[in-house]
């Protein structure tokens, strides 16, 4: 039962179970903060795969969710869309991935410090080429996404599934989760297998792995690969989700808070990533309330999420280097080994 | 021509700035291994306190010297608390901290002082120079600007060639355990060349602001130009991250100036990978072996 627990497949219907419970009870204004901790979560799930299984970190998922998001919005122009709304989201992973591709070769021969750099640079980079390309890109305004109404078939579905009229912004959210799990079902057998082997490997000790035969550069740019595409489904479910796609939503912030979600929920793990997509998306409403009470005006209430985010992160590095997720799961590991020894004696 | 000139004279000053934030950078890697992400913010944090003692009616010369103490003062408590525990360990703990003392400082300073654009004076015209009947692009802000990096590093290498205090930093950067057993204090060493560093990039910092406005985000292209340079002139060597800086300040100005101001960014990450993929260690920098 464990076993079958722990199969990614299993507990992703488990969750879509789950899913489709949550989302038929909620409210509109919930269905957007449940879409963006889907794509919070996504993008946060490739970054934890390519910072915590392979060791690169990178500052830039901001920039390459980005580009997922706006070969979106270049797709989603026209009243009458050319493509099914899948289709678009094939095309705007697959246009990621091959941005990635080319950014993972560059950042395979580069480590630590030097990786963040440049990733940096990447994150700050990017929202001026829209701003460059103003005529087709749309500049500071951005542009306008067009989703297309969910197909007859899926209407009449939901509505014999939970019996209420699906509405577009649970509509979106529907999507949104859709990708997640798809998305984390691919992440989990990835990292489970081969692949995920070589990754770690890689990370712990690069001569270890080469001596063991594993070729570097390969297995770091596969990671920036997989990462990449996630990213750029997490910016075809934000540009669906925000029906925009502009300079301003994708700035280096956006980048930074995908590391502190990674960072929050623990490394390498993807429950810890969606924790951290989680807290991203609904503490910040929370602090800001508490803000406002004890006399803060709106605009620095605002400020006091990045400000707790940042104290956390700082905190978790210093005191709990394997996140929450991490810290809770080797407490509990201890907690079980004491037990167990002393249940020997 | 004049066009070009003007441009050049603009990649000057620029790159004079740029300089001396690369030189705060190369300050904290030599003798950490470090490459402190947080420098925009905190010198953002000492532009403010500047600010907020100029607007409070005093000199600016007042407010200048206030912010260059608080980022030493600001330098030795951020190594003292928080880096000395991840010295030494991963790389990826260090560059996580500094971002996450980066996001700290950022919303820290728009709780405080709020997220408005606000002007910040400058100590001196900020009107082109007439030469004959024209006028060029360097004001008068913008040679005290160069001027007052050159004095900056001219100070910095007397410290570091001529003084016993120089010696010890030096030692303490190259080899601590060594260092260490000849009776240097390597942890005041660090912890001293942090303080220095954050003073260089404060003074970066307010040269940037004077005569134009200052928020929050200010200074957050300036990490990605001032980390370019660094690597441009090679991590280790102070004098490369000076070249690198002014290199950068020139190339860019030129794109700003004949390409588009929005694709600067990307002229620096072109550079960027430009010298990491043709000649990692910078063009000043000697070549150190790497395992694998």
């Amino acid at each position: 039962m464990r076993r079958l627990l722990g199969q990614p497949l299993v507990l992703a219907l488990l969750g879509a179970v789950v899913i489709i419970v949550v989302l038929t009870g909620v409210d509109d204004f919930r269905a957007v903060q449940l879409t963006q901790m889907a794509y919070l979560g996504i993008a946060a799930g490739g970054l934890t795969v390519l910072t915590g299984l392979n060791g690169q970190i990178s500052l830039g998922h901001g920039a390459l969710m980005a580009i997922g998001a706006y070969t979106t919005a270049l797709l989603l122009q026209d009243d009458e869309p050319t493509l099914p709304l899948l289709a678009v989201l094939v095309v705007a992973t697959v246009v990621t991935l091959v941005v990635g591709a080319a950014i993972g070769v560059a950042a395979a021969r580069l480590h630590g410090p030097y990786l963040a750099g440049a990733t940096l640079a990447l994150a700050v980079a990017v929202p001026g080429i829209a701003l460059y390309f103003g005529d087709t890109l749309g500049g500071e305004q951005g542009l306008r996404v067009r989703v297309p109404d969910p197909p007859g078939w899926l209407l009449d579905a939901a509505y014999f599934v939970t019996g209420q009229d699906l509405t577009p912004s649970t509509y979106v959210a529907f999507l949104g989760w859709f990708v997640l799990v798809v998305t984390y079902v691919g992440l989990a057998h990835l990292s489970r297998g081969r692949v995920g082997r070589r990754w770690r490997a890689v990370r712990d000790d690069e001569v270890a792995a080469e001596v063991a035969g594993i070729a570097l550069g390969r297995a770091r740019v596969s990671a920036f690969v997989v990462s990449a595409a996630a990213a750029g489904a997490a910016g075809f479910v934000m540009a669906v989700s925000v029906r925009l796609a502009a300079p301003s939503g994708y700035s280096l912030t956006l980048s930074l808070m995908l590391l502190t979600a990674v960072v929050l929920g623990g490394l390498g793990t993807l429950s810890g990533a969606l924790v951290g997509a989680a807290l991203l998306t609904f503490l910040p409403q929370v602090i800001t309330d508490a803000g406002v009470s004890a006399g803060l005006d709106d605009i620095r209430a605002a400020e006091l999420a990045p400000l707790v985010y940042g104290l956390v992160l700082v905190a978790v590095v210093l005191l709990a280097p394997a996140g929450l997720v991490g810290s809770l799961r080797l407490a509990w590991h201890r907690l079980r080994a004491t037990t167990t020894s002393k249940g020997a004696t | 021509m004049q066009q070009l000139v003007n441009t050049l004279l603009g990649g000057l000053t620029l790159g004079m700035v740029y300089a001396a934030f690369a030189l705060a950078l190369v300050l904290i890697w030599r003798s950490t291994r470090i490459v402190n992400f947080a420098q925009a913010p905190m010198a953002m944090v000492t532009t403010f306190v500047a600010l907020r003692i100029i607007e409070g009616g005093h000199s600016y010369w007042l407010g200048f010297a206030a912010a260059l103490v608080a980022g030493l003062v600001l330098g030795a408590v951020v190594e003292r608390v928080l880096i000395r525990p991840v010295e030494g360990k991963a790389e990826i703990n260090a560059v996580i901290l500094t971002l996450g003392l980066f996001i700290v400082l950022h919303a820290l300073a728009a709780v405080v002082f709020g997220n408005r654009y606000r002007s910040f004076p400058a100590a001196f015209g900020i009107r082109g120079i007439e030469v004959g009947d024209t006028t060029i692009a360097l004001t008068g802000f913008g040679i005290f600007t160069i001027v007052a990096v050159l004095v900056v590093m001219g100070l910095l290498v007397l410290l570091f060639r001529f003084t016993d205090l120089g010696l010890r930093m030096r030692a303490a950067a190259f080899n601590q355990e060594v260092a260490r057993l000849l009776g240097v204090r390597v942890g005041r060493m660090l912890t001293l060349g942090w303080a220095l560093a954050s003073l260089v990039g404060s003074l970066a910092g307010l040269l940037i602001a004077g005569g134009s406005l200052v928020h929050p985000g200010y200074m957050d292209a300036v990490v990605v130009y001032g980390f370019v340079a660094a690597v441009l002139g090679g991590l280790d060597s102070p004098a490369g991250a000076v070249v690198g800086g002014l290199l950068l300040g020139l190339s860019l100005s030129l794109v700003s100036g004949y390409v588009g101001s929005q694709l600067v960014a990307l002229a620096a990450l072109a550079i960027l990978m430009a010298v990491l993929l043709l000649r990692p260690q910078g063009l000043f920098s000697q070549a150190r072996e790497r395992r694998v």
